[in-house]
């Protein structure tokens, strides 16, 4: 074997496993790629009943309802980033951190009559957001985190974008304490 | 005694120390002075010792809850066990670059010990090498993350720990997992120091290789720690999340498996040598990028600079020193370094370099999928997050192809080989594939699961059989083939164990992808029926812990009747962070984990509900046993007589030998 058909094949080999890498990462980058969604956006345009999203938002305050079908317990929340809110049904136990009134991110899919969860994260503390549920927050105007914690949930839809920035909530309304930091 | 300034102190000492041994040494080597040259393993060695001091200091306050510091003040409390009092110390960003220090100090004064063969100006300049990079995090700790500063007032209690990180598991994977990051050091200032010497051979190949096994057999049970410690103490009943940490542990993990494997090459057949040096610099770069990147949060959120701007330029300007320093470096030398000869495709060192090219489109795969989705939020503001699928989608059928010459490659000769004889004698493993596919397409199902099954049976059969055939078990009287079996040198047992452990992981991996779970919300009482088991809920009591209270639930678990084990899954309030926490209860016969998690409780107080959430998690354990077994194959590869004796001689130099650490 001459020199040049070796090298010939150390070149087939390198190009055929990249080709092969950049091929299967393409074609999954056209499937398999999970886009976040806020609730306003999923309001605006439902995404297609096949396609995985991330939807990201607070736990809208005394939303949660839990119910059992048979055994399985089922949890219904609405989600929101202060300008739409969203329904999601998960299948499950819900995790250690998830609170009423804080930032959740549901992985699932939009159907007819709300979104089905297929997974829940409330990520490391209660302190903790979602860099994507900040984002959301801070465009729709709610909050601003330079003047102090995200205001409670529940009074996001009669709050101003003034009230965002002085950190207050809405005078009317309920006021809840900000969670300790730790 | 033991005094955070006095711990400050060393650590500036170490600093200077890092410094003039990142300087001097190069002097001495470049000028041919050997004294200079000799002042390398003295000031390794002062570093060291400066670096203990001050990781004693953090762990004397730590321990003896100076709170008056205010890195224990945020990360300890009280009330904390000492264990976790002791193994805080790392579980912090400003002592875990402590730690980090503290490894490559010990890199370089293992460099200074163990290398006393090798030629004086190579050891004085890979030391030298270490020296630079220390000196560069030193002062990083120093001038951004100091563990020492003081706090006033001095709170009089702390803040104490994430309950989560209370946690045997943990506490011990962070040193494993940076001796595994920070042992490619050593590879990575061997190849510097080739760079500068102009010249890579195989007694290179040979010194350098002993060291990446070492720091590859860490991370492998480093990688293995953390996807357990996810395992069982998340409660999540996965074992991998394809999150930006872990595949910031498993890029260098690749690399550095390319890596032990190149260097053969380079050692056997003088070949493949800027290519190993390439290899060598990019595994100490993604481990540096890894674990300072990702760690620090700049991956997952560019806000993360917000917080703290001055770590995070001096972080990627340290970064970018040391990487683009040594690319360029790379580009203006490697020219210079001879190139070794091509070989045959169908060969021994054919089949490295197949391994390689794979290995490295599997690391590729990786990082693109981890890059993306900051890439596509900085540059085009779309938040999109790549997940399971994706990598599930990219790269099992590029790993497919390195399962399936994993087999052959072991078995083939150098210089030139026929696949023909190969073929002949892997014939039983080739029939146990087969009898493994058809026994899974029955259990399993999913195309990929049952072909890697099979692939698992493969690699572990064929790895078998390289032993048996050379030792020709059964051709010969048995005493003629454990005669041979003495004979044969550890490293070829050292690499049949660790490929089969990639088996066992393999075969742990395919079996998972079958794992049961079900979810549901009952009464004290109920039975429920999953993976022919029987899972009785008897029980819920409340229990105080030392920090916390818990609810425990008492499950006993039956199968055909007889009771297989009672499980005590349970769920802890801390009152002082306010947090829960889940406590899986696991019970594994080593074929299966039986896995029960305790949810919320629901319902009124007079009759209350339970959710809970069981899991049967078929050849669980084998994932991690599998990792276990790749490192102890590296550890006896590592013992082999050629590694420490066997003369790596270089042309016309005094007899060299190196120790393997």
């Amino acid at each position: 074997m001459t020199r040049k058909t070796r090298r010939l094949w150390l070149v087939i080999a390198c190009v055929a496993c990249l080709g092969a890498a950049a091929a299967l990462m393409l074609k999954a980058f056209s499937s398999d790629i999970v886009f976040f969604v806020t609730p306003s956006q999923v309001a605006a345009s439902a995404p297609p009943a096949d396609r995985t999203v991330r939807l990201g938002g607070m736990v809208v305050a005394g939303s949660v309802k839990r119910e059992k079908q048979g055994e399985t317990p089922i949890a219904r929340f609405d989600v929101t980033d202060g300008q739409a809110a969203v329904t999601v049904r998960y299948e499950g136990i819900l995790p250690d951190l998830f609170r009423e009134g804080q930032s959740v991110v549901a992985v699932g899919t939009m159907h007819k009559d709300g979104f089905v969860a297929s997974e829940v994260l409330a990520k490391h503390d209660e302190t903790y957001m979602p860099k994507e549920v900040a984002e959301a927050l801070k465009k729709s105007g709610k909050w601003d985190p330079r003047f102090g914690p995200p205001p409670s949930a529940a009074s996001w839809n009669s709050m101003t974008v003034q009230d965002a920035k002085k950190g207050l909530p809405a005078a009317d309304a309920p006021a809840t304490p900000a969670p300790a930091g730790n | 005694m033991l005094s955070p300034e006095l711990g400050h102190y060393a650590l500036a000492l170490a600093c200077i120390l890092a410094a003039a041994q990142g300087i001097l040494p190069l002097i001495g080597a470049q000028r041919r002075d050997r004294r200079v040259m000799m002042l390398a393993p003295g000031l390794a060695v002062g570093q060291l010792l400066a670096l203990l001091t001050a990781f004693l200091c953090l762990v004397y306050a730590a321990v003896t809850d100076d709170f008056s510091v205010q890195n224990i003040a945020a990360n300890s409390a009280v009330s904390k066990p000492l264990l976790y009092k002791i193994t805080g110390v790392w579980g912090n960003h400003e002592g875990s670059i402590l730690l980090w220090a503290l490894i490559l100090g010990i890199c370089g004064a293992a460099v200074a010990a163990f290398g006393r063969n090798l030629p004086s100006a190579l050891r004085a300049r890979v030391i030298a090498v270490l020296g630079a990079v220390a000196a560069g995090f030193e002062l990083f700790c120093l001038t951004t993350s100091d563990p020492f500063a003081r706090v006033w007032p001095a709170p009089m209690d702390g803040q104490g720990m994430n309950p989560l990180l209370q946690d045997p598991g943990l506490a011990f994977h962070p040193p494993i997992l940076y001796t595994g990051y920070v042992g490619f050091a050593v590879p990575f200032a061997f190849a510097i120091a080739a760079l500068i010497e102009g010249r890579v051979d195989a007694a290179w190949g040979r010194w350098v290789r002993p060291w990446a096994v070492a720091a590859w057999c860490f991370l492998t049970c480093g990688i293995a720690l953390g996807s357990w410690w996810s395992y069982y103490v998340l409660g999540w009943g996965g074992y991998w999340f394809w999150d930006p940490v872990e595949n910031a542990s498993l890029i260098p993990w690749l690399t550095g498996t390319a890596l032990i494997h190149s260097a053969i090459v380079v050692e056997k057949r003088e070949s493949l040598k800027i290519w190993t040096v390439l290899l060598a610099i990019a595994t100490f770069s993604f481990s540096l990028s890894g674990t300072f990147l990702v760690r620090s949060g700049i991956l997952n959120s560019v806000h993360a600079f917000a917080n703290d701007p001055a770590r995070g330029i001096f972080i990627l300007g340290l970064l970018a020193v040391v990487i683009g320093g040594s690319l360029a470096l790379f580009a203006y030398r490697a020219p210079t370094l001879t190139a070794g000869g091509l070989f045959a495709p169908i060969s021994r060192e054919g089949a490295l370099v197949l391994n390689n090219i794979l290995l490295c489109s599997l690391c590729a795969v990786v990082l693109t999928g981890t890059m993306y989705p900051p890439f596509m939020s900085l540059l085009f503001d779309r938040t999109i997050s790549v997940g399971k699928p994706f990598f599930d989608a990219t790269t099992i059928p590029l790993a497919i192809p390195l399962f399936i010459f994993m087999g052959f490659g072991p078995m083939l000769p150098w210089k030139r080989a026929q696949l023909w004889p190969v073929l002949q004698r892997l014939w039983i493993a080739a029939i146990l594939a087969a009898v493994a596919f058809a026994v899974a397409t029955f259990g399993m199902s999913g195309i990929l699961p049952i072909l890697c099954s099979a692939l698992a049976v493969w690699v572990i059969a064929a790895s078998v059989l390289d032993i048996t055939e050379r030792v020709r078990l059964f051709r010969m009287p048995l005493s003629g083939s454990l005669q041979r079996a003495r004979m044969l040198p550890r490293s070829i047992f050292g690499t049949a164990i660790a490929h089969a452990g990639v088996g066992v992981t393999i075969l742990g991996l395919a079996a998972m992808s079958q794992a049961q779970h079900k979810i549901v919300e009952v009464p004290v009482g109920t039975t429920e029926h999953l993976a022919g088991y029987d899972w009785t809920l008897t029980n819920v009591t409340q229990e105080p812990g030392p920090n916390y209270s818990a609810m425990v639930a008492t499950l006993e678990v039956r199968h055909n009747g007889k009771i297989v084990t009672i499980m005590h899954p349970s769920k802890r309030s801390f009152n002082s962070q306010n947090q829960t926490t889940t406590e899986v209860s696991i019970h594994t016969n080593l074929l299966a984990d039986l896995y029960g998690v305790l949810g919320d409780k629901h319902g009124t107080d007079a009759a209350p509900t339970y959710v809970l959430r069981l899991h049967y998690n078929p050849l669980a354990p084998w994932m991690w046993l599998g990792a276990l077994i790749m490192a102890i194959g590296g550890v006896l590869s590592l013992s082999d007589r050629r590694m420490r004796v066997g003369a790596p001689r270089r042309a016309k130099s005094s007899p060299n030998t190196v120790t393997a650490a």
